[in-house]
């Protein structure tokens, strides 16, 4: 579904991806490791649309489509989805208001009619079951005062209501107590299909226990300079990313 | 030099003979002064102190006319007449121009005791409120005021009996239409007694959008001990509709009162709130909301007094500008001496959706007591680029998230509203406004003023 190839992105002139490549298939769970400031999260960004970023090279096909040329919206139709390592507060607008503007919009983009009052507010209650979203958060401000827990929640709730072909989870785990983790993974591992694909950005092993990876990238200085199966979340539990950093710095000099 | 002001002042030295004879006597009293006053001042010229957007000078120049004789306005108007605001069942009134009418509907709402009346009728029913309160208030030492005392002919007295509640809300619908340049002047007297409530919603509506309007209003409010008063300014009127309003406010002990400008649609308009407050638990709102496109102006001047210890105010003004729209606020509060426990705010924000808007804002704080809690703030940028990556990676298109940020940065001082029906309408208005789908009238589908607020 998604193919990568020789992605390459800068913010404000700094080139940030050096030449990415990476191919996912439906029914995959890939799992982005590496340290900080590697350039995982700009990544999640770029795939996305950010426009704080600029594509300096490569390419990106989505279902055969150049993701690259589309606006971030019609990305989010095509079934791009990402879960936010900091999820925007938005006073003023709420999440039913949030969410129906979203689905309707979606369903705009395929020609379909928008969903009726009763048969939107029957999905919302439907879906904020999959991560235990507390109704009176459903009725809020989008994120507005969530705990950091709630608001990773929400990530996954709102996932749940757009049903991504390709959903990113952005540091999914950060600032999650280990209840709040396994509601999320839970979430995730719910909505998980054969049609559909998982990317999990992360530092820690302890989110892949619970959303177990098919694949898992090491990216370093803006390159996937690893890429193993699910053994190598161990082995970076226990050595570090030191190692690969020293490989990959001597091969540069 | 001839100043604009000056065509009007011989306009009187030529005709005050048949204004006085045309006006009541309470109003009569007080133009000796107000010519006095405006001997040897000219109207604020753009660059003065709190005038650092807008010209009077400019705005009172052309030729406007005067309705001195009295000519009734056409008689349909009313019935051609449709509510912005349904589902509110009021005691309403108009102001054709500058004729002021009572609706059908408004002897059957109104209540007994309670005076809602023209100032021509006042003078003969109640002639010592008018004699007790009028002109008390306004200040004629700014120019503005001291002309409209000059050459205004009626005006609309609301008496609120003590302990008096009203329960329906009073609607002023001032009406604009006229074949020539016309310039419209309205008094607003309101008095609250003791422990007196009311609630007020005035809107502004063009009729003929292509004609040059003026209209300049005093408003004198009066809230006696414990009165409780509401005040909303709904301005939706035209490209070719200019206002220079001034609203002067009196709070007693324990009184409350909520002051809210509202300008939706409008071409040029600049409001003057002045609010003395004068005893102590006095708790004042002041709240006013801007959606500007195209050439239009709103300029919000603000002045909030502290003459007494333990009183609260609480300031608000929020503005979104888009094309080549001009937004200013000046705002100061005043805490004099030997006012302890004095709690007031005040705020001002703005979002600039075009880079050829323009937007003053000086925020303005004065104290001499120390004992007090006050704070203000001003900010002006654009959308949060945040949120709205965030609402398009949803799949909400820049269109649609910049219209709900929008909506959502107004969303807080259309819930300060203390009238739930004109609450709902206004968050449908202003949702309206932003997506360029408001007509000025009801009957009007031509909405030239109404651009949608697009982004940069």
């Amino acid at each position: 579904m998604l193919q990568i190839k020789d992605l390459r992105a800068s913010i404000e002139g700094k080139e940030i991806l050096k030449g990415i490549n990476l191919t996912v298939k439906p029914g995959e769970v890939h799992a982005i490791m590496g340290p900080n400031g590697s350039g995982k999260s700009t990544l999640s960004a770029v795939l996305t649309g950010n426009p704080a970023y600029t594509v300096t090279g490569g390419e990106v096909e989505f279902y055969g489509k150049d993701l690259l040329v589309l606006a971030p919206e019609d990305r989010a139709h095509e079934g791009l989805f990402l879960s936010f390592q900091y999820p925007v507060e938005i006073p003023g607008v709420s999440m039913v208001n949030f969410m129906r503007a979203a689905i309707n919009e979606k369903r705009k983009y395929f020609g379909q009619e928008p969903l009726s009052a009763s048969d939107f507010l029957k999905l919302m209650r439907e879906k904020r079951e999959v991560v235990q979203l507390d109704n009176k958060l459903a009725s809020r401000a989008v994120n507005e005062g969530f705990s950091g827990g709630e608001k990773k929640r929400n990530e996954i709730f709102q996932m749940a209501m757009l049903e991504p072909k390709l959903s990113i989870l952005d540091e999914t785990d950060s600032g999650l107590d280990i209840d709040a983790l396994r509601i999320v993974a839970e979430g995730v591992n719910t909505l998980k299909t054969a049609n559909n694909a998982t990317i999990v950005i992360t530092h820690y092993q302890r989110l892949l226990d619970y959303i177990k990876p098919d694949f898992v990238h090491v990216l370093y200085k803006g390159r996937i300079v690893m890429s193993a199966g699910p053994e190598l979340v161990m082995e970076l539990e226990e050595k570090g990313y030191d190692w690969i950093k020293e490989q990959v710095d001597k091969k540069g000099e | 030099m001839t100043t604009s002001l000056q065509q009007y002042i011989d306009l009187y030295n030529q005709y005050g003979e048949a204004i006085r004879s045309h006006a009541p006597a309470a109003m009569n009293a007080l133009r000796d002064d107000a010519l006095a006053a405006l001997e040897g001042v000219g109207l604020p010229k753009k660059g003065q102190e709190d005038y650092e957007a807008t010209d009077l000078e400019a705005v009172f120049a052309p030729d406007y006319g005067v309705n001195i004789n009295r000519v009734p306005f056409a008689p349909d108007a009313a019935a051609s007449f449709r509510c912005d605001v349904p589902n509110m069942s009021t005691c309403l009134y108009f102001f054709f121009n500058d004729i002021f009418a009572e609706s059908r509907t408004a002897a059957r709402n109104t209540q007994p005791g309670l005076v809602i009346e023209s100032f021509a009728d006042a003078q003969k029913n109640h002639p010592e409120v008018l004699q007790q309160y009028l002109g008390t208030l306004a200040d004629t030492k700014k120019p503005e005021v001291a002309l409209n005392t000059l050459l205004a002919q009626d005006g609309m007295l609301i008496y609120v009996p003590k302990g008096m509640v009203v329960e329906k809300p009073i609607q002023l619908v001032n009406i604009f239409k006229a074949a020539a340049p016309v310039m419209a002047l309205r008094r607003i007297l309101v008095v609250l007694e003791e422990d007196a409530q009311a609630k007020m919603l005035v809107c502004d509506h063009t009729q003929d959008t292509e004609q040059q309007y003026l209209s300049s209003q005093v408003i004198e409010i009066v809230a006696n001990r414990g009165a409780m008063f509401d005040y909303y300014d709904l301005e939706e009127s035209s490209e070719n509709t200019h206002r220079v309003s001034s609203i002067f406010v009196s709070q007693e002990e324990g009184s409350n009162v909520l002051v809210d400008g509202i300008t939706l649609l409008n071409g040029f308009t600049r409001n003057d709130y002045y609010v003395e407050i004068n005893g102590e638990h006095a708790e004042t709102h002041l709240l006013g909301m801007t959606v500007a496109s195209a050439h239009q102006h709103v300029d919000n001047h603000t002045y909030i007094s502290h003459n007494v210890a333990r009183c609260e105010s609480n300031e608000m003004f929020k503005y979104v500008l888009g094309d080549h729209a001009v937004g200013a606020f000046a705002g100061k509060v005043l805490v004099k001496e030997n006012c302890p426990r004095t709690v007031a705010y005040q705020g001002n924000r703005n979002i600039v959706a075009s880079p050829e808007a323009k937007m003053y804002s000086k925020p303005h704080l004065e104290i001499y007591t120390d004992d007090v809690k006050c704070s203000h703030g001003s900010a002006t940028g654009q959308l949060n680029e945040e949120a709205l990556f965030y609402m398009r990676s949803r799949g909400i298109s820049e269109t649609e998230a910049r219209q709900l940020l929008m909506q959502a940065f107004m969303s807080d001082v259309i819930d300060a509203v203390r009238l739930p029906a004109l609450k709902d309408r206004l968050h449908h208005l202003v949702e309206k406004r932003f997506r360029g789908q408001l007509a000025m009238c009801a009957e009007c589908g031509a909405a030239n003023c109404n651009s949608k607020i697009e982004n940069v």
